[in-house]
């Protein structure tokens, strides 16, 4: 069993305890890479068949070829698909021309899933996100929850160990369940390469520029790449030591905000 | 993968009495991803060693170890490595870290997830956390401070998480001019405190995180120091879990039924299994023969295994056995021990203290069971190591040794023949708090026939038993009364209220308030509390009873049965109780409205010797329910009925 198949496996274990745990499990995709990986893992623990809705938040700012590839997966796996959009936040007029890229992701991405979870009682949310990702990200526990107000209590974390978990939410809370938490940027594309997961094009470079990380459009930019294929990124990835996330504008936005949109509920 | 003879049989006439040997080779020391759980007292030097070794193995993100430095000098402090450990603000501000956090790094040779653990006692939850799911772990001691408290607790607790591939760093010795007899002094108290607790670590080794010294390259500094170095173990040490070879045990976690399909979902806790092995489901014992390995993508030919430790299955059966999330699947040659009584080390990491007689949860494998905590054997300070006897509580940080029961027979295994299975942690509401490791069954005596007393005792884990609250009206009785149940109910004893208005409302509603009356309706209630005693029934019964004659009847009569029975006096002035007056009682009596009411124009005879008087004026509810507490479990005595004291 070599380092992928177990973190196969134990993400499938994970999931599996998630749906078995609670009653009404949502998994969030972004249609990115770890996303991907995460439908991928849930059509393999559950025998082919996604047994909870795939929840993606809009937040308007799209890419397009993104949206395209939204509707094909869904035709392609066959899963229920939740769109969510903030309308009342983007009625008001927020948005990236006019609002600064914190607020702009509180409000189209953070109160959307609550506003979401809210509508729907869902009562987990099966995410993609990595510790190694960020350094916030590092201190998170497999089924992480969350109060009614979207708080990450994170001075008073649950302990959790031996595959326990906690797999129970209080009334109006909900747990945070992260399946690739021990994954690192590589093992997701090795992994992706091994499965020959289906993926976004714009992770591959075009005219000597390819994303890293996918956001909203207007925050996400390409990074110099010549690679043009998951062996070339793979290299590139073994000698770059720029951090994942810097070509997302709202992390960097002021000292901290990563942090700071995390405790408030942000992925 | 496949296994040709399997292949080519459609269904073997023969079950392979143990896995083939050529699964699960053992993965040879110094390859694969190892976790590495760093330990140690505060301040001993966790982060800074962590930062270290990242920013020595060039895993460190371009620009973060300048924008720290620069950061660091804005503030006049002096470069920390630690702090490229410690991202968040706030562990900056108060320099400790906060919550187990995962680091990987690489070196030419191999891949690390660091588990960085913190040193403060009331993080021990995270250290454990982390602890539990690391191959090795590095223990830190400085050269100057030498053991201390938490040294030793995580020593202790290395040793019960079944942690044993461990290399001590003896830190900052720059601190002590790198002198050899300082280090010498704390690899002999160290290995003779970690010999006691059956650990032997891998290296001692000289090191100062600080300066780099010992770390990746032999310092010059300590000449006198001929071993390997930091890295040097870190890179031979072995990627433990999974287990290789051993029994087959899959943890049962799910049934689905999505489609035609009926599939069995659990993990290959040790073992390997193909198709057409005959396995058993424990507990229970329901057998069947293994048809398919479902995956998705489909392959062709379909797997039929063999699939080994560590894995996720989905498998159907021949048969259409009721299997349900819980159950362990073996082969029928080694199975799990099936059980309900068993000994534990149990680790505790919740303020409230584990109490003897409590009714908690545990969690085994995927199994949940309610058990009945028999008895604290003796508890273990993990500081001193010495034993301590004739308690019954185990405290927050505190180890013991238990005795448990649960309700229905569960499997496990017993002595690390399957570490998984042979673990459990108690639940406190949603929260894990605490751990254990089984490490004996205790066998039990078949039960007679019939439901008598001892065997309600044994299902219920304590017998029934009359609180009899007597007092004027307002005195507190059902304030009281309530809040004892709710203590009772919350440490799992099965108990129910006695009240008079109830009483007065059903069973006695025919009856007035006439002395003669009076001794009527409690001689129903009298009657009706024996009665849910003898079923096992811890009875609280909230009655004004005011009259001597008649308490001292129910006494009688609950004596002749058998049953224990305890009469309380909730005490408060008439004057306290009519200014109460909660339901207006007294004020409707003194207008006229309730003839005969106990206190106003008929007589409250208080008790010459109540087993318990309580004054509701001068205490809180909080201490009087303790000291009722105390005297209802004295009466009910959780009993043990595997032998050996249980003591509340």
């Amino acid at each position: 069993m070599n380092h992928l198949d177990e973190l196969e496996s134990q993400s499938i274990y994970l999931m599996r305890e998630a749906y078995h745990g609670f009653e009404k499990p949502a998994m969030l995709w972004s249609m990115g890479k770890d996303s991907n990986v995460l439908l991928w893992l849930a059509k393999k623990a559950f025998c082919g068949h996604i047994p909870f809705p795939i929840v993606h938040i809009d937040t308007t700012y799209e890419f397009p070829e993104m949206l395209e590839f939204r509707v094909w997966a869904r035709d392609h796996y066959g899963f229920d698909l939740i769109v969510w959009t903030n309308e009342e936040a983007r009625a008001r007029g927020i948005g990236y021309e006019t609002t600064d890229p914190v607020t702009v992701t509180h409000e189209l991405k953070t109160v959307a899933l609550q506003q979401c979870l809210s509508a729907h009682k869902f009562d987990a949310l099966i995410t993609g996100i990595r510790r190694d990702e960020d350094s916030t990200r590092a201190k998170e526990r497999y089924f992480s929850p969350r109060n009614a107000e979207f708080e990450w209590d994170y001075k008073d974390q649950p302990p959790e160990f031996w595959n326990h978990f906690t797999t129970e939410a209080g009334p109006g809370e909900h747990v945070r369940v992260q399946p690739l938490l021990d994954w690192t940027e590589i093992d997701i594309w090795r992994y992706l390469d091994r499965e020959k997961v289906p993926l976004p094009g714009m992770y591959f470079s075009r005219n000597g520029m390819r994303y890293r990380s996918l956001g909203c459009m207007p925050i996400s930019k390409p990074v110099e790449s010549n690679a043009a294929t998951i062996d070339d990124i793979i290299e590139e990835l073994k000698v770059t030591k720029v951090s994942e996330r810097a070509g997302r504008a709202q992390d960097h936005h002021e000292r901290n905000a990563m942090q700071k949109l995390r405790a408030k509920g942000f992925m | 993968m496949s296994n040709l003879s399997a292949t080519d049989l459609p269904s073997p006439a023969v079950t392979p009495l143990a896995p083939p040997a050529s699964v699960d080779v053992e993965r040879p020391a110094g390859t694969g991803h190892l976790n590495l759980v760093v330990v140690g007292h505060v301040d001993h030097g966790k982060s800074t060693l962590i930062g270290r070794l990242l920013f020595d193995t060039h895993s460190v993100p371009d620009g973060k170890a300048e924008r720290i430095e620069a950061a660091c000098k804005a503030e006049g402090m002096e470069f920390e490595y630690a702090f490229l450990m410690d991202a968040l603000l706030e562990e900056q501000a108060q320099n400790i870290t906060m919550d187990t956090t995962r680091v990987p790094f690489r070196t030419e040779r191999r891949s690390f997830t660091i588990i960085d653990a913190p040193g403060h006692k009331e993080f021990l939850k995270n250290m454990i956390t982390g602890a539990a799911s690391a191959d090795a772990a590095v223990l830190l001691v400085d050269a100057q401070e030498g053991l201390r408290e938490q040294t030793r607790r995580h020593c202790f607790l290395l040793s019960l998480l079944g942690l044993r591939q461990i290399v001590v760093a003896v830190n900052k010795m720059d601190l002590v001019d790198y002198r050899p007899e300082v280090f010498e002094a704390i690899r002999a108290e160290l290995g003779a405190f970690l010999a006691k607790l059956g650990v032997e670590p891998a290296h001692f080794i000289p090191i100062s995180a600080k300066f780099g010294e010992g770390l990746l390259r032999h310092s010059t500094q300590t000449p006198w120091y001929r071993g390997p170095t930091l890295l040097e173990v870190l890179e031979s040490f072995r990627a433990n879990p999974p287990a290789s070879g051993g029994p087959l045990r899959v943890s049962v976690q799910d049934v689905y039924r999505f489609d035609a399909r009926r599939i069995v979902a659990g993990l290959v806790e040790s073992g390997s299994l193909s198709v057409g092995d005959e396995i058993e489901f424990a507990p229970g014992g329901k057998r069947s023969r293994i048809k398919s390995i479902e995956t998705w993508p489909q392959s062709n030919p379909p797997p039929r295994g063999p699939v080994g430790s560590g894995r996720e299955v989905a498998l159907t059966l021949e048969d259409e056995l009721f299997v349900e999330r819980g159950q362990i699947a073996s082969h029928l040659s080694d199975k799990p021990h099936e059980a309900r009584a068993f000994t534990a080390r149990v680790f505790w990491i919740h303020d409230e203290p584990l109490r003897s007689g409590e009714l908690v949860a545990l969690k085994l494998g995927t199994q949940r069971a309610e058990a009945r905590v028999l008895g604290v054997q003796r508890t273990l300070d993990a500081v001193t190591l010495e034993i301590g006897t004739g308690t019954s509580e185990v405290k927050v940080h505190e180890v013991a040794e238990i005795r448990l029961r649960v309700r229905k027979p569960i499997a496990f295994d017993v002595g690390g023949k399957v570490p998984s299975l042979g673990r459990f942690v108690i639940m406190r509401g949603r929260r894990i708090a605490g751990g254990g490791v089984i490490d004996s069954v205790v066998s039990e005596a078949p039960e007679g026939n019939g439901a008598t007393p001892i065997s309600r005792t044994a299902i219920l884990g304590h017998r029934g038993c009359i609180v009899w609250m007597t007092g004027l009206s307002g005195s507190g009785k059902s304030t009281l009364a309530q809040a004892l149940e709710q203590r009772l109910l919350g440490s799992g004893v099965l108990c129910a209220i006695l009240d008079g208005d109830v009483l007065r409302t059903g069973l006695s509603r025919n009856l007035g308030f006439s002395p003669d009356d009076r001794s009527e309706n409690l001689r129903r209630a009298t009657e009706l509390a024996i009665h849910l005693a003898n079923a096992g029934v811890v009875v609280i019964a909230a009655l004004i009873s005011p009259f001597r004659a008649d308490r001292a009847s129910a006494a009688e009569r609950a004596k002749e049965k058998d049953v224990p029975f305890a009469e309380v006096f909730i005490n408060a002035p008439l004057a306290v109780c009519e200014r109460r007056d909660p339901k207006d009682l007294y004020k409707k009596a003194r207008a006229g409205k309730i003839p005969q009411f106990t206190g106003i124009d008929s007589p409250y005879e208080p008790p010459l010797a109540p087993d318990l008087e309580v004054r509701t004026d001068r205490a809180s509810v909080d201490d009087l329910v303790e000291r009722l507490v105390q005297l209802t479990l004295s009466l009910s005595k959780p009993a043990d009925p595997a032998g050996g004291g249980a003591h509340i």
